[in-house]
């Protein structure tokens, strides 16, 4: 694998995250508790998205065959796309909309603030853009984490049962394969390695002060680092890219 | 000496052009007639995020998601301050939703129509963003400060909303044939109840000669239609939409534009709650605040528990 086809994917992955996180909570417009709260979650869809592109713009740029980042978003297939299983869970309820987000900012917060200093300069502009976002995404999920799990005995049952169903997705989060390693010899990756015990650590933090057990890590799930996803990705793929699919000639 | 608190006092002050502020003396029907004006246009914010929403997941670039996505936090941000205002007049944001909920205070009708293909999205900008603005405009004008102010920043907003939708008809109207066909599909389905949407003819209007008097509304109904009927259909014919109205024509004369009757009893069956959509919106409302009750209830508590752990180390 050369360097290139290396950055491509590793850009990809960053990349659909971002796209199908974001689709995920645009989903709650209009159906938020509150119209204030409402506004938050489209807020960090709309912070995702704006990532989404400046990232699929530069994969294209990386694969240097003139396609554009709506080329990437729209026209792949599911087994070309490389978003985390986590991302893609549904908006089950309020507090699994929470502890995916509580789950994936704390990550992203670590993530990013490593990326930042990456050698390849597109990357590092766009980690450092995106760590200022990341921190109210995390904020916000601390804070709801919180109220739902210290809050009535319904939300505090409710958040415990995200938690522990959302779980076996986080292990997938952590996984490197031949693309990281290469491109860590680069300078160009993260080790999630001390990533990951930082992200316990912090995660154990958070769901003690919401007085909410850690689940037993049990089987975790994989997969999307070689395109097999769970169900859901299939559905938001054919809402997503219906228009650019039903009428290919057309531009928007 | 004036007695400050009297009708001829404030009817002076509104004489002069003053702005009325939330502590000042008001007559109660003043009173009444902005808490229904006000809380009717921030229901309609809330309720338009519905039709729009409805395309965010199917959104065809990620250029055009992200203006919707914004386009729409605009919308909710606007409900937001006018539910502020509506506030300063003594009313619980609470009290302002429980009647949204009973169909005690209305919404703009004309989101009772669905939004069926993506060039809704536009025709929702142009159209029915483009007639709230002629409206917000001369409201930016309106005797009551905080509604005053509050336009001011909505109307900033708004022009922006209207660019992009008409810039999606461009699009549209540029491209191939489906897209093309459906710009006009969303022209046809929307043209006439964006018209409605500045209300009944003046002579037909029951709440327009208090308002006027009051300064509340500055200009009238049909005053404001025919800005939005003048600005409008140029703009439709630049770009190649056929005005669904075969008998529209120019008066040379006055410059403005004569258009066909509107189908009046349309608009009252809508009002009456027999559009599209009026059970879907309100049904949608309903259900995502009775499922979010568990959520504001959580909050609550766990606010109560935190003040009183504070208040006991403290």
């Amino acid at each position: 694998m050369t360097t290139k086809d290396a950055a491509y994917t590793y850009t990809i992955r960053l990349g659909d995250d971002a796209l199908i996180l974001g689709h995920r909570l645009s989903e709650l417009c209009s159906r938020g508790p509150i119209l204030e709260e409402d506004l938050a979650l489209t807020n960090v869809a709309l912070d995702m998205i704006g990532r989404a592109q400046a990232l699929l713009k530069y994969a294209a740029d990386i694969e240097g065959k003139g396609k554009t980042d709506d080329d990437i978003a729209y026209r792949r297939a599911e087994i070309n796309y490389y978003n985390h299983l986590l991302i893609e869970q549904p908006n089950a309820d309020f507090a699994h909309t929470i502890a995916r987000q509580l789950f994936v900012s704390v990550f992203e917060f670590l993530f990013y603030t490593e990326l930042e200093k990456s050698r390849d300069e597109t990357l590092a502009a766009i980690a450092s853009k995106t760590i200022k976002e990341i921190k109210y995404h995390m904020q916000h999920a601390i804070d709801w984490t919180l109220r739902l799990g210290d809050g009535t005995s319904e939300s505090h049952n409710r958040m415990q049962t995200a938690v522990n169903d959302l779980w076996m997705y986080t292990g997938e989060l952590f996984e490197m394969d031949e693309v990281d390693a290469q491109l860590m010899r680069d300078g160009i990756a993260v080790d999630l390695i001390p990533i990951k015990a930082q992200w316990h650590n912090d995660i154990k933090t958070v769901l003690s002060k919401a007085t909410l057990l850690i689940p037993e890590d049990t089987y975790m799930q994989t997969g999307s680092k070689k395109g097999i996803h769970t169900e859901n990705l299939g559905h938001i793929l054919s809402e997503m890219q219906y228009l650019q699919r039903a009428y290919p000639d057309a531009v928007w | 000496m004036h007695n400050e608190h009297s009708d001829t006092h404030f009817q002076s002050r509104i004489d002069n052009g003053e702005h009325i502020e939330s502590k000042d003396y008001m007559p109660e029907g003043y009173r009444k007639h902005l808490i229904r004006q006000i809380s009717q246009h921030a229901h309609s914010e809330v309720i338009g995020m519905q039709p729009e929403g409805n395309w965010i997941t199917r959104a065809p670039s990620l250029r055009a998601k992200q203006i919707l996505l914004a386009k729409i936090q605009d919308e909710g941000g606007h409900g937001l301050y006018l539910y502020s205002a509506a506030e300063t007049l003594g009313i619980s944001r609470v009290e302002l939703i429980e009647n949204l909920q009973s169909g005690k205070a209305k919404y703009s009708s004309i989101f009772n129509y669905p939004a069926l293909n993506w060039a809704d999205i536009g025709a929702i900008g142009w159209l029915v963003d483009g007639a709230a603005i002629v409206n917000q405009v001369s409201l930016q004008r309106t005797s009551y400060g905080p509604y005053s102010r509050a336009m001011v920043r909505i109307c900033k907003e708004e022009s922006f909303h209207q660019r992009q939708g008409y810039e999606i008809m461009t699009k549209m109207m540029r491209g191939t044939k489906d897209q093309q066909a459906m710009a006009q599909d969303a022209m046809n389905r929307w043209w006439w109840p964006s018209l409605m949407m500045f209300g009944p003819h003046d002579t037909d209007s029951p709440h327009s000669s208090d308002a006027v008097k009051w300064k509340i509304k500055r200009e009238t109904n049909d005053e404001l239609r025919q800005k939005f009927i003048d600005k409008t259909i140029p703009q439709a014919e630049l770009i190649g939409l056929i005005i669904p109205d075969n008998n529209f024509s120019l008066d040379e004369k006055t410059g403005h534009y004569k258009i066909s009757p509107i189908n009046w009893d349309e608009f009252y069956r809508v009002i009456a709650g027999h559009g599209p959509c009026n059970k879907q919106r309100v049904d949608h409302h309903i259900k995502f605040h009775e499922e979010g009750a568990w959520i504001r209830e959580a909050a609550v508590a766990y606010k109560q528990k935190h003040v009183k752990k504070e208040l006991e180390t403290a």
